[in-house]
């Protein structure tokens, strides 16, 4: 028995929604011309080029070269290592805020403030201030310790810098799973005879134990597919994704960029496989359950003391290195003459046209940041709510683009675009403009906006929508009057999200942008690399406040025009 | 046509319909409704009633074109609706979850369908309040959907729907959400508006003691297919197989043989003793049969046609619950107003009797 008619009677229906079948229609041109095609072009260009034909030579000649050998086990080095760290951190976090019993105010807002900056602040801002801090000239390594000669550069630098940056995310995803353990089990457990100790053991880690691994998973791309922290703070220690771009803007070798990109690529792909479709579904599965009632907190001083400590440090730490910043561009030379000055300032717009840096970005990323939230709420409402064919196609690339390197990406744009697509000139006007820039914005902010969309709708009780539908209303009518208002908080927040991730974005940019537009991440990343830290903290310091800016101003659109305050002031 | 809206009532005609699914563990294809064919009269109240995976929820579905069928067709008011989706079909739904948009007050949630046909401000207003009244939600206009109670909401769900003036209205499973005093209450008000307004209901649930209430005509399903239809009477004391008469209340089998014909009745033989049942169609003598028996239709006495030994003897306010074995098989029985009558005790022997006209014969 094979299906009948219903699949052509569900065709017969999509097709009498014109709406919804363009949005289909242009949605899967766009993942596949901007996502799909740049990649298959890398794949084509390293296995093939005109002058050889179909060759592995690339392949062979990359993995000949001792830098590019030395690269790939420093980058899985760090990703390891700065997993690890993460993991375990993001979890003293996350098992401090839920199970112990922390008095004071000082400690919540420390972990809010934790939790908040890596959000707001461009990806590379700690490597800054960790130069600042322990670099040759660092206030801590020379001035407080009187070490002259400290190498921060190199394994530690990047690794202490990167776990600094990621745990966060570590500690927001625990965060998630903890409360959604039935304290009762862990109770069940201690009446049973347990030590507290043995109840973390048996009972909480193995219920945790596949987000751990999720965690670690996370983490480790986000590492090894970071491009400015090792630029910055690497120095002679070269990650895959500054071998490759060195690879291609120093040794101008295309092909040889192709084969290494496809490597770093096919690494992050294979994480992302694992993380995807093996460990989330078997956290899902473990953790299914939503705590039946609050969770006694631990209140024994021998466990809150030394973990609130420990906490504590580690917070302080993370503040002390976003707080180098601006202090970095008031003094007047960092490290030698800590007299007050508003020099780097003056200096950001007056000489290094700062005004158009800040110009160009804050515009290309206002363009991105609808277009990205839009386009991942129409992509989780179809995932979500609807059923079509190419789906699966719609679903599948806009989450693989998360395990895309931004390097790759735009490796994969340079030679998917730089001639026209196929070098055929179509579309070769967009290379070199805004538009290829706001387009990677979009594309590096899609998986993020979709995954938040995503989780929200399906809080939404399908039958809400159908019953819209069945009144009379239209696919495009039940996205606007029912769909969208009610996911308004999650949108809203996609759309800052969006444009906070696109101002601070770097690592795609870099490769892509032309002399036409200065952009404050590239110009921090270059005064960063000149030495000139009280011009990079300036920008730095600008582009924090404006991030910082744009999240509060969300809390307060969503706090008097969201949707939960409506719904939620009938209480 | 009815008075009230001065709209003239669909029928809905199932035309051999078929839903098929695949099973998401085997992979294997299965028929969720199998060659379903219907023919809903206008205007009237029509429950779809069966256990959870009986196919009565996919069927609701495909008449509101949330689903599209395998085979067959679907007519609303003589018009073929396969091909439409549910935003063009005169159709309008009463969802289990009620489905109220929790960002529209009252006023808005029942005039969403008014303000998408384009309705002038001034009668939906008009039509928005009638029917609010007709649902006793008048005054409650501006209040957002939680602030209601269970069964408020679930009046605001119905309103949204009637004020469109459906040509057939749908329900599935509206009131299992509510107490189950609310619940008794709701249902003779859905009937009560459903005969003012004179329109086409279908029903979903998987209560039995509502779909009697409730419906002009009871659909039983089984497995994806239609196990019975009839009024809620027939389906009651006229069943026909052992899975409806179960389904329906509570029910005794005694197995037996035609014994012969007696005036309007059969004979049946039981291991204890021969008692006569009507049939409308007479048996062949010799022939296996079945005798249907609800509980209340048994007499427990010292004297009656079969002899019984008492197993159970429970007091339960309104009624004396009994197990009894009758020749080897399980009889309940409930003996009401108990407190003038001899109550048997666990053990003792009795005798029961029943009525002809109260047993059926399968």
């Amino acid at each position: 028995m094979a299906a009948g008619q219903s699949a052509s009677l569900d065709r017969k229906k999509l097709l009498a929604d014109p709406v919804m079948v363009t949005v289909i229609v242009l949605l899967i041109a766009f993942l596949a011309v901007f996502i799909l095609y740049p990649l298959a072009i890398l794949l084509v260009d390293s296995i093939y080029s005109g002058d050889t034909g179909l060759t592995l030579q690339f392949f062979q000649e990359s993995f000949k070269k001792r830098t590019f050998q030395v690269a790939i086990t420093n980058t899985l080095k760090v990703g390891s290592l700065v997993g690890l760290l993460s993991t375990a951190i993001g979890l003293l976090f996350a098992y401090v805020e839920i199970y112990v019993k922390v008095r004071t105010k000082l400690m919540s807002g420390l972990f809010k403030v934790v939790s908040m900056l890596p959000v707001v602040s461009p990806p590379f801002v700690l490597s800054l201030s960790m130069i600042m801090l322990f670099g040759k000239a660092g206030i801590i390594t020379r001035h407080l310790l009187g070490i002259y000669d400290n190498n921060i550069y190199g394994f530690w630098g990047i690794t202490i810098v990167q776990t600094m940056t990621f745990f966060p995310v570590c500690y927001m995803m625990f965060r998630g799973l903890l409360k959604n353990i039935d304290p009762s089990m862990e109770e069940a457990a201690r009446d049973m005879g347990a030590s507290r100790f043995g109840v973390f053991r048996s009972v909480t880690l193995p219920l945790l134990l596949p987000g751990l691994g999720n965690a670690f998973l996370v983490t480790f791309i986000e590492s090894i597919a970071d491009f400015a922290n090792p630029m910055l703070i690497g120095g002679s220690y070269d990650t895959l994704a500054t071998t490759i771009y060195l690879q291609i803007t120093g040794a101008y070798d295309k092909n040889g960029a192709c084969a290494m990109a496809v490597v770093l690529l096919a690494i992050t792909m294979i994480m992302f496989g694992v993380q995807k479709y093996y460990l989330e579904r078997k956290t899902a599965a473990t953790l299914t359950g939503k705590a039946s009632r609050a969770r006694m907190l631990i209140e024994d001083k021998s466990v809150t003391v030394p973990l609130t400590v420990l906490c504590s440090m580690v917070a302080l730490f993370v503040i002390l290195m976003y707080a180098c910043v601006p202090f970095g561009a008031l003094f007047r030379t960092w490290g030698r003459d800590f007299t007050l000055t508003t020099r780097w300032f003056e200096q950001v717009f007056t000489r290094y046209r700062g005004l158009k840096a800040f110009q160009d970005s804050f515009v290309l990323s206002l363009i991105a940041a609808p277009i990205t939230a839009l386009l991942s709420m129409i992509i989780s409402y179809l995932v979500v709510k609807k059923k079509f064919r190419g789906k699966g196609f719609i679903e599948l690339v806009s989450m693989l683009a998360m395990a895309v390197p931004g390097t790759v990406l735009g490796i994969g744009y340079i030679r998917g675009f730089a001639g026209g697509m196929f070098r055929s000139g179509f579309l070769q006007g967009i290379y070199g403009t805004g538009v290829i820039l706001v387009i990677v914005f979009v594309v590096r902010s899609l998986p993020t906006g979709t995954r938040s969309g995503i989780s929200a709708l399906r809080q939404i009780d399908k039958s809400i929508e159908e019953s819209a539908y069945d009144m009379g209303a239209g696919s495009l009518k039940v996205f606007t009057s029912v769909t969208l208002p009610l996911i308004k908080d999650s949108f809203l927040s996609g759309l800052v999200t969006a444009f906070v991730r696109s101002i601070t974005a770097i690592s795609a940019i870099i490769l892509l942008v032309t002399p036409s537009y200065l952009l404050i991440t590239v110009q921090i990343n270059e005064f960063a690399e000149k030495g000139s830290y009280g011009i990079a903290c300036a920008f730095a310091t600008i582009l924090i406040a404006i991030t910082y800016g744009s999240v509060l101003l969300m809390n307060l659109i969503i706090k008097f025009f969201g949707t939960s305050r409506k719904i939620k002031e009938a209480d | 046509m009815s008075e009230y809206t001065g709209k003239e009532p669909k029928g809905v005609v199932l035309d051999h319909i078929s839903k098929i699914y695949q099973d998401p563990k085997t992979k294997k294809d299965f028929y969720a409704v199998h060659d379903v064919s219907l023919d809903i009269r206008p205007g009237s109240f029509v429950t779809l009633l069966g256990p959870s995976g009986c196919g009565k929820t996919t069927t609701l579905r495909m008449i509101a074109g949330f689903e599209s069928p395998d085979e067959g067709e679907i007519y609303l008011g003589g018009e073929a609706i396969n091909a439409l989706t549910p935003n063009k079909r005169d159709t309008a739904m009463v969802f289990q979850s009620y489905a109220l948009f929790p960002h529209y007050n009252v006023f808005d949630n029942v005039a969403y369908g008014l303000k998408l046909r384009k309705v002038p401000k001034a009668e939906i207003r008009e039509r928005v309040e009638r029917i609010l009244a007709l649902v006793e939600l008048s005054g409650m206009e501006q209040r957002m959907t939680n602030q209601l109670s269970g069964g408020q909401q679930q009046r605001v769900a119905l309103a949204r729907a009637l004020v469109v003036e459906p040509g057939v209205l749908l329900f599935d499973e509206p009131l299992s959400n509510l107490d189950a005093k609310l619940r008794v209450q709701m249902r003779t008000e859905i009937r009560r508006i459903q005969q003012t307004l004179g329109i086409t209901a279908i029903y979903v649930t998987h209560d039995q003691s509502e779909a009697m209430a409730i419906s002009d005509q009871i659909i039983l399903m089984k497995s994806g297919v239609i196990a019975q239809t009839g009024s809620p009477l027939e389906i009651y004391y006229r069943p026909n197989s052992e899975f409806v008469a179960d389904f329906i209340g509570e029910c005794n089998f005694l197995h037996g043989t035609v014994a012969g014909q007696e005036g309007g009745s059969t004979l049946v033989k039981l291991p204890d003793g021969t008692v006569p049942v009507s049939a409308p169609q007479p048996r062949n003598t010799g022939d296996a049969c079945e005798i249907v028996l609800r509980p209340e239709a048994v007499k427990i006495a010292d004297e009656g046609d079969l002899p019984c030994k008492v197993e159970l003897s429970c007091f339960m306010g309104s009624y004396q619950n009994y197990h009894v074995r009758v020749g080897g098989e399980l009889v309940k029985i409930t003996d009401n107003c108990p407190i003038n009558k001899k109550i048997f005790n666990v053990g003792d022997e009795a005798r029961i009797s029943f009525d002809p006209e109260c047993a059926h014969l399968l």
